[in-house]
């Protein structure tokens, strides 16, 4: 799309763009470019030879047993986190849609949470579930459940999944109740008239009309689990205990910067750079009009 | 049909509620309470009054493992302000470029910003840490918040308002003499205005929680950002002063919490009607 | 007081010619309305003149100077847009004043010309509204009051008046018509309807696919219509038009359906047997027991007059407007007046005079 009525000239708009173009450039393209090349060296022990190799270090990654199995956590994680959020926000998001008295109120006490950060939530969760002075924490030791994070891997796990799910309920509310009203009266309204009753009519008539805002959350909230939940799972366990909880994201950082293997954590930023493009491209490939317009 | 009290629906949102507040009410109030008690384990939901002195103290000396909490607030406001409005500022720059003008390489340019959305930084975090080194921009604040105002997110919203606009108003205000610059500043930028609200809540709030990025550009503890310096308590081992950890956390969430719900109804608007 | 030139003025987009070759002269305070169906080229030629489409070839001369190259803020020109265009965070004062802030006048004399717009247009009370606490009439006012206090050398209007109600229309095309009288501003104003262009225009340019088809005062337009196309565009009901061959020498033409009609006014050339097109108004058609027979199909009564619609022997439909109330009755037999009837060339539409053919 383009608009019909525009400014003449070339000099002025250069300039503009300008400023975005060269942190884009310096700050996108060329680190990203970094990361390729990268991604095909191999340094030795002592940081002094790097030598080309091509596409060895994604070999070594997908025969890598850990590799693969990080792979598997963390679909895992993002499919937990994805259903779990979106679950939640879904039965609230309808909740909220109806005629309520103080709807206004619930909507402002339900949208605040989007301003909490990945890692206050995690720490929020870590002073719940403490083993020592959480409450929820002391109470599940309490009721007999040998619960220590620190050693379970599993319990780890749950403990990053739900902090990870409820930091990301509100937006995905915000996103539901704008989905639902976005739905004409009169379309439900003929559903009612019709005689379709209470969960029947949801599946069959409100359901159908939300799909393009369940696609577009579920690429949101994939993203966000596999990305953006870098700063959860570093507060609460650091990836571990062991491996129990370390993401695609949580290895890159593992590896670059703690254990300074350039060439695996450039080729599995690469794995990831891809993954992000194909969800990407998909998504505007389904919403296409409206987000390319 | 007379409004009957839909008590599900009543039940579930409260519920709802319930699930954001208590734990926050819960750290609110363990902020309050004395460190030995909830060493051990004597947690309530009632605050103490006379707990409420952490608050200044932390403010001015932090707790263990961090430094004075105002420090990182100051540090925190300053990173989320400065990424809120450089985002913005250049946003609307190539946003106007590209929609109002035609110039050589005008859709490369676009395409080149809009690959950015593909690319988060937690993807290329080695190879900018790097580029950061090279420009000396390790430990200083410009490296802080730099790399973290050219993505495409608002220049793709501001894009979509501007195609939008009449194309009988550009030509009023042509007839009118407006050139360009007054056209930007005169009717474009106050047409915006409500995008701009919302993008401000969504950038200023993206900004404060950021933590992979600080904490790989700034070792210098001066530098920490709240979300960085709560994180370095709770990974402290041998962490007492749990009052003081809660409160800080508490004060970490204050600020952008604030911004949302005083600004809601335009971020609301914003985050719906752009994203998509 | 200005003249406007329009010598040879084209207009393509890539391969589609919209506008072929204008001419056209405005003397200085001359309200000429440009009227035509959508898609003939109207707006296209008014946004020529106010330069924010550059034209193929041809000039553009304003008050003796060549505007044809300069930029539309320099032209002097002001417009009224259909959909108004104002700014909508501007008050309707921000809104008239703001062409004026960039021409750098001073704050006094701002005030004063937008006062004195806002008196003309009784726009007082409203000047510190802004656009959405206005309904759409005063909108258009605060629109034409943005014209107004640039004290231009030309007016522009493209059809100010199609998005408001039928009658705010009649309302605001008196004002109009004042304004303008009184101001003395030679303006352009583009239309569709047929209604605003008759009463607003002091003269007229007819519009079809681009080409000026006739350029004359209202009354002579109705009156001696260029060809079938003005004759169909102006007038409601619309004109009927019947096929007809020239018969007896050229001294009269005989319908299809049979009847003969002696020419009042002279012979028109060309062999017997040429195939015309004879119009006649709905109002000009007079009961005769003589005429046509009409079986009425439907009659459409408006108070004042009535308008039959009638379907003759052969199955054509002819429009019948009498004054008054219909007579009850199921056929009509109607006569067509030599003297108001219009002689056309069936294959070009051309209208058809005596002895020029």
């Amino acid at each position: 799309m383009e608009r019909r009525t525009i400014f003449p000239g070339w000099r002025l708009p250069v300039l503009l763009v300008l400023p975005q173009l060269l942190l884009t450039v310096f700050f996108f393209l060329w680190p990203a470019g970094q990361a390729i090349w990268s991604s095909m060296t191999r340094t030795d022990a002592f940081g002094l030879h790097t030598e080309f190799v091509g596409l060895e270090n994604f070999s070594d990654l997908f025969s890598d047993p850990l590799y693969i199995d990080t792979i598997g956590r963390t679909l895992v994680f993002c499919a937990s986190v994805a259903a779990l959020s979106m679950g939640v926000a879904l039965v609230l998001a309808v909740c909220a849609d109806r005629e309520l008295r103080g709807r206004n109120w619930y909507r402002i006490l339900l949208i605040w949470p989007y301003a909490i950060a990945p890692a206050v939530a995690a720490v929020l969760w870590l002073l719940l579930l403490h083993p020592q002075i959480g409450l929820v924490g002391r109470w599940l030791n309490r009721m007999g459940v040998a619960w220590d994070y620190k050693l379970n891997g599993v319990q780890a796990m749950l403990m990053v999944i739900v902090a990870s799910a409820w930091k990301q309920v509100s937006y995905n509310f915000i996103f539901f109740l704008a989905g639902l009203q976005s739905i004409p009266r009169s379309v439900v309204e003929a559903a009612r008239m019709d005689g379709a009753k209470g969960w029947f009519r949801f599946r069959t008539v409100v359901l159908p009309l939300l799909v393009p805002t369940v696609f577009f959350l579920l690429v949101v909230n994939l993203v966000y689990a596999a990305f953006d939940t870098f700063g959860t799972i570093q507060a609460l366990t650091q990836g571990g205990p062991g491996k129990a909880t370390e993401t695609l994201v949580v290895k890159v950082y593992r590896d670059g910067i703690v254990n300074l293997d350039i060439g695996s954590s450039s080729a599995q930023s690469v794995v990831l750079m891809a993954g992000v493009i194909v969800l990407t491209a998909l998504q505007f490939r389904f919403l296409g009009r409206r987000s390319s317009e | 049909m007379t409004q009957r009290f839909d008590w599900p629906a009543h039940l579930v949102l409260l519920l709802g509620v319930a699930l954001f507040i208590l734990p926050i009410w819960l750290v609110l109030a363990g902020s309050t309470l004395d460190p030995a008690a909830i060493s051990r384990g004597e947690l309530s939901l009632i605050p103490r009054l006379a707990g409420l002195s952490v608050y200044p103290s932390v403010l001015s000396d932090g707790a263990f493992g961090a430094q004075p909490v105002w420090h990182m607030l100051m540090i925190s406001f300053g990173m989320a302000l400065a990424i809120a409005i450089g985002k913005i500022v250049i946003s609307i720059l190539s946003a106007y470029a590209i929609t109002f003008f035609r110039f050589p390489f005008r859709m490369t340019a676009f395409w080149i910003i809009f690959i950015t959305l593909m690319l988060p930084v937690e993807v290329r975090i080695i190879p900018t840490y790097s580029v950061m080194s090279d420009l000396d921009l390790i430990n200083t604040f410009p490296g802080l918040t730099v790399p973290l105002i050219a993505s495409a997110t608002a220049t793709l919203l501001f894009r979509q308002t501007f195609l939008a606009i009449p194309d009988e108003l550009v030509e009023a205000a042509r007839m009118d003499g407006a050139g360009p610059w007054r056209f930007l500043k005169d009717i474009l930028i106050p047409v915006s205005s409500a995008n701009l609200a919302a993008l401000f809540v969504i950038l200023f709030v993206y900004g404060w929680n950021q933590y992979l990025w600080p904490l790989l550009v700034a070792t210098d503890p001066h530098l920490d950002t709240i979300v960085i310096g709560i994180v370095k308590m709770i990974g402290t081992e041998t962490q007492t002063e749990w009052n003081r950890v809660m409160a800080t956390a508490v004060l970490a969430l204050l600020p952008p919490v604030a911004v949302v719900v005083l600004m809601q109804r335009w971020f609301v608007k914003g985050l719906t009607e752009g994203d998509k | 007081m200005a003249t406007l030139v329009l010598e040879e003025l084209r207009k393509s987009f890539g391969a589609t010619v919209v506008l072929p070759g204008i001419d056209l002269a405005l003397a200085s305070g001359e309200m000429l309305v440009i009227v035509g169906a959508s898609g003939c080229g109207k707006s296209t030629l008014l946004r020529l003149v106010a330069g924010l489409e550059a034209p193929s070839g041809g000039r553009i001369v304003l008050d003796g100077r060549d505007v044809t190259q300069v930029d539309p803020s320099a032209r002097d020109i002001a417009m009224v847009f259909q959909n108004y265009a104002l700014y909508p965070h501007m008050t309707a004062f921000d809104n008239m004043a703001y062409g004026l802030r960039i021409r750098g006048l001073s704050r006094d004399e701002i005030r004063r010309r937008v006062e004195e717009a806002a008196g003309l247009l009784g726009l007082g009370p409203l000047l510190q509204r802004k656009p959405r606490q206005l309904s759409g009439g005063q909108r258009q006012r605060v629109a034409m009051g943005r014209a107004i206090v640039r004290e231009p050398k030309l007016f522009l209007f493209d059809e100010p008046l199609s998005n408001l109600d039928a009658k705010l229309r009649v309302t605001m095309r008196a004002e109009i018509r004042r304004l303008q009288r009184r101001m003395g501003v030679t303006s352009l104003y583009v239309t569709h309807d047929q209604v605003e262009a008759m009463t607003l225009g002091d003269r007229l340019l007819v519009l079809h696919g681009g080409r000026p088809v006739q350029l004359a005062t209202p009354m002579q337009v109705f009156e001696r219509p260029a060809d079938v196309y003005v004759a169909g565009f102006i007038g409601t009901p619309a004109m009927n038009f019947l096929p007809a061959v020239l018969s007896h020498d050229g001294s009269a033409a005989t319908l299809d359906i049979g009847l003969l009609i002696p020419f009042a006014d002279g012979k028109r050339q060309g062999p017997d047997g040429r195939k015309l097109s004879i119009g006649i108004r709905p109002e000009h058609l007079r009961p005769d027991p003589d005429g046509l027979l009409l079986q009425i199909d439907l009659v459409e009564p408006l108070g004042s007059e009535t308008v039959l619609i009638g379907r003759l022997p052969d199955g054509e439909l002819l429009s019948v407007k009498l004054p008054g109330a219909a007579p009850a009755a199921e056929t009509l037999s109607v006569a067509i007046p030599a003297a108001q009837m219009h002689v056309f060339d069936a294959e070009t539409g051309l209208r058809l005079d005596p002895a020029t053919g």
